[in-house]
């Protein structure tokens, strides 16, 4: 862990991605793991499908809830526009960056003549090491639909080590957190995102 | 269980949530609230647990309503508080000044929202009304603090028999960090009330005679509480020329300015900022020769600080608003930048690159919308094609103020809650059009109903269209006058808005089911024809509400797919429902966003069906 021994972890989403709820497992197993942790997030209006970045720090101690611009260890996003957005927080020298690389267009019915390749190409000059991954493409394989790319994400992250924290205590985290109906399907994707990260 | 009634050592909690366990740890007995983000959880925990542990607890018509009832129980004797969001206590404010007179033992809990991350009103900082009533007020910084300084406000509030105000943030309310849990103490069920003239002499006599009682008050809190208080702290006091003065979470960003410069500087956090601590702020900026405030929104510290100096320490560079700024929140690398310049360092190499490449990107901004299905966009539909775009629109709270972005466009004022009606009134007054006005259920029984009646009263030609979705959606699902339960989950009457609209005096009233299109077409094109003021109730159940209340019992919702093509389906870029898309000169729905509400198969029969 760099910056005097506190982590400093960006999710990036829009509302109704999981972002809150993904923010919150990390945040309670990286208590688990005995640090101390601040996680910020929003409420209210701007989650109705807009742009959600949260914050999660975690460490011996840690004073800001919010992370200085520059200062990521580590960018979550779930969509590819709110990854760049979230590249306020990247240092090139530093940050790792971890994107689902699906874009969804941010306009309402028609596609905008936006530029997903240039959105990845300006993601990759901001951070230190970029990696891409196809979330819902893979999570179709093992449920129904495609939500829980914040679980995969995670997942992913823990098995990469690029989160410093162990999978036991996300797994105990999730376990306490999620409904119960919905438990059986975010462990199968996180499974599958475990063996995707082995096999990249 | 919730998180606040685990029987564990340290928790993680958001500020909001701790402020709950915090007086559970001192008793809380009552306490009221009218839903409003960033104080939303305050309210939402206390209505999940409070039946439980024996609180009595409600969700009230409007702020003001909530903080009167908050004060009757804490008259008689309870411990009680209401929370509030900023404006919201704007709303209470007219009994709340009094009640200081009064001498009444109320815990008040306002949340500011700098940043505007869930208001669109103004960025006010509520610290004013500390100062404009006299009101001893405790700034938390995170949620262990918002534990502790929720059962110091109790302990206050009734040593001095004054209301106490607790000043939270968004980022004390919405950040998670780890609590320490003491022992639950037992709430006391009964209170007593005490007939006593004090509560209502009247006459200016009395009135001066409490002024006097009040100032006399605050005096007596600065001699005995601020001495020895250690809400207000020096942290590393050492021989250095700058110090730092720091309150709320913008305590933590100037520490972690601090850590990154590597120099020590002494601090001096502002826990209980009014009265204001005269003494200990003296000693620290005595020997100072740059003092940085930092602090949200307002320079309110620094004006403090600006005078005790002058006597003190009339040389003291005091540096504020100045290099930080007084518009949106606070964030740790503005304090860095302004303690750098103030100190002459440079800064760190990724801030200065971030800085520098960031500001170049030009990033698409996801804008919020209705959620698919939302009863809400179906209404604007129907108002639309009845009366076309050109009418004068007012916009309300809730969520449908989202009906001002695209594609609908339609509020041409956004004010306040229940403003809407009263503004239109005005405009229909002046200008001999007829308004139409959108407004929600919750916020028509918050303030829409006086305003309603002014319209008969005063001979309006509006036509008010009240938008009941069923709950208070937009701050998370509570209930309201009109959802027939209460706070506590108890049933009670569910008021009918149509025959409130009716007892009001209002003669035209309609009410339509806003999933049937073209029949409330018809309805709402009558209503406006109509002289005079018109009421239309539009009814569909929050969509959001209905998806969750189906995922309960395990169904699924439906599925609608566009299974033959047509260039009218162009039309549906006006419904704006993000389920809809065209891609590649085609139009399908996508299954993963769709809520299944069918509004855009009865716009489009022939093209449109449910997906088997």
């Amino acid at each position: 862990m760099s910056n005097k021994n506190t982590f400093n972890l960006i999710i990036a989403g829009y509302g109704g991605q999981g972002v809150l709820t993904m923010a919150k497992i990390i945040a309670y197993a990286a208590m688990f793991a005995g640090y101390d942790v601040k996680q910020a997030e929003l409420h209210g209006l701007a989650q109705r499908g807009g742009s959600l970045i949260c914050q999660v720090r975690f460490g011996k101690k840690v004073y800001s809830p919010l992370i200085r611009q520059g200062n990521a260890d580590l960018i979550i996003g779930l969509e590819i526009l709110e990854t760049l957005h979230a590249c306020y927080y990247a240092d090139k020298n530093k940050t790792i960056i971890l994107a689902n690389s699906e874009f969804y267009n941010p306009y309402l019915f028609e596609q905008k003549g936006i530029d997903s390749q240039k959105i990845i190409k300006d993601i990759k000059s901001f951070g230190l090491k970029t990696e891409l991954i196809s979330a819902s493409k893979i999570i179709k394989k093992v449920i129904k639909d495609t939500a829980m790319i914040n679980t995969f994400m995670t997942s992913y992250a823990v098995e990469k080590k690029l989160l410093p924290i162990r999978e036991k205590f996300i797994l105990q985290a999730m376990k306490e957190k999620f409904r119960k109906i919905f438990w059986e399907d975010n462990l199968k994707v996180f499974q599958i995102a475990k063996l995707t990260a082995k096999n990249k | 269980m919730d998180p606040v009634l685990k029987n564990t050592k340290k928790e993680l909690l958001l500020g909001n949530e701790a402020i709950v366990r915090g007086a559970l740890e001192v008793g809380l007995s009552f306490a009221t609230t009218y839903p409003g983000t960033p104080a939303s959880e305050v309210g939402n925990v206390l209505a999940k647990i409070a039946k439980k542990l024996g609180i009595y607890f409600e969700f009230s018509t409007n702020e003001k309503v909530a903080l009167e009832t908050a004060a009757g129980a804490a008259f008689s004797g309870l411990p009680a508080m209401v929370s509030l969001k900023h404006y919201g206590l704007n709303v209470a404010l007219d009994s709340l000044l009094p009640l200081i007179y009064l001498e009444c033992p109320l815990v008040v809990v306002v949340a500011d929202d700098p940043g505007s991350w869930s208001s669109i009103q103004t960025e006010q900082d509520s610290r004013w009304i500390s100062r404009l009533g006299h009101l001893p007020t405790l700034e938390p910084s995170d949620s262990q603090e918002a534990k502790e300084m929720t059962k110091y406000a109790f302990k206050l509030t009734k040593k001095y028999k004054i209301p106490v105000l607790i000043r939270l943030t968004t980022r004390v309310c919405h950040t998670r960090s780890l609590v320490k849990y003491g022992k639950i103490f037992p709430t006391k069920k009964k209170g007593n009330f005490y007939k006593t003239k004090n509560l209502s002499a009247t006459g200016s006599l009395p009135t001066i005679e409490r002024h006097k009682n009040l100032l006399s008050k605050i005096k007596e809190i600065e001699k005995s509480e601020l001495l020895k208080t250690k809400l207000n702290k020096i942290f590393k006091d050492n021989s250095n020329k700058v110090g730092i003065i720091a309150s709320g979470v913008s305590y933590y960003y100037a520490k972690e300015a601090i850590n990154e410069i590597g120099i020590n500087l002494p601090i001096l956090k502002i826990g209980f900022s009014y009265p204001f601590p005269k003494d200990i702020t003296k000693k620290f900026i005595k020997n100072l020769e740059k003092v940085l405030i930092v602090e949200e929104t307002d320079a309110i510290i620094e004006y403090e600080i600006r005078q005790i100096a002058k006597n003190v320490n009339p040389k003291l560079k005091i540096y504020g608003k100045d290099l930080l700024p007084q518009i949106g929140e606070m964030r740790p690398e503005y304090v860095l930048v302004a303690l750098s310049k103030i100190l002459n360092k440079s800064l760190p190499k990724n801030l200065v690159n971030n800085q520098k490449y960031f500001k170049l990107q030009k990033i698409e901004k996801r804008l919020p919308n209705l959620c698919p299905g939302c009863p809400h966009r179906a209404t604007f539909w129907i108002v639309k094609k009845a009366l076309g775009k050109n009418k004068i629109f007012a916009g309300d709270i809730g969520c449908y103020l989202l009906g001002a972005l695209p594609p609908y466009k339609m509020a041409d004022y956004i004010v306040a809650m229940g403003a809407s009606v009263g503004l239109s009134h005005g405009v229909s007054k002046s200008t001999g059009k007829k308004p139409v006005i959108f407004i929600g259920d919750s916020t028509f029984f918050h303030a829409g109903i006086p305003a309603l009646i002014n319209t008969v009263f005063n001979k309006s030609d509006v036509l008010i269209i009240i938008l009941d979705n069923r709950i208070t959606a937009m701050t998370g699902h509570q209930p309201h006058p009109g959802t027939g339960i209460t706070g506590l989950g108890e049933k009670t009457k569910a008021l009918k808005i149509e025959e409130v609209v009716q007892s009001c005096g209002v003669d035209s009233v309609e009410v339509i089911n806003v999933y049937n299109i073209n029949e409330s077409i018809v309805k709402v094109k009558k209503a406006y024809q109509k002289k005079g003021i018109s009421v239309v109730v539009a009814k569909g159940e929050c969509r959001l509400l209905t998806v969750r209340k189906l995922a309960r019992i395990g169904v699924r919702t439906p599925k609608f797919e566009i299974f033959r093509q047509s260039p009218n389906l162009e039309i549906l870029k006006d419904f704006g429902c993000p389920a809809i898309r065209k891609h590649k000169g085609k139009y399908y729905i996508d299954e993963n966003v769709c809520w299944g509400c069918g509004v855009c198969r009865q716009i489009f029969p022939k093209n449109i069906r449910l997906k088997k």
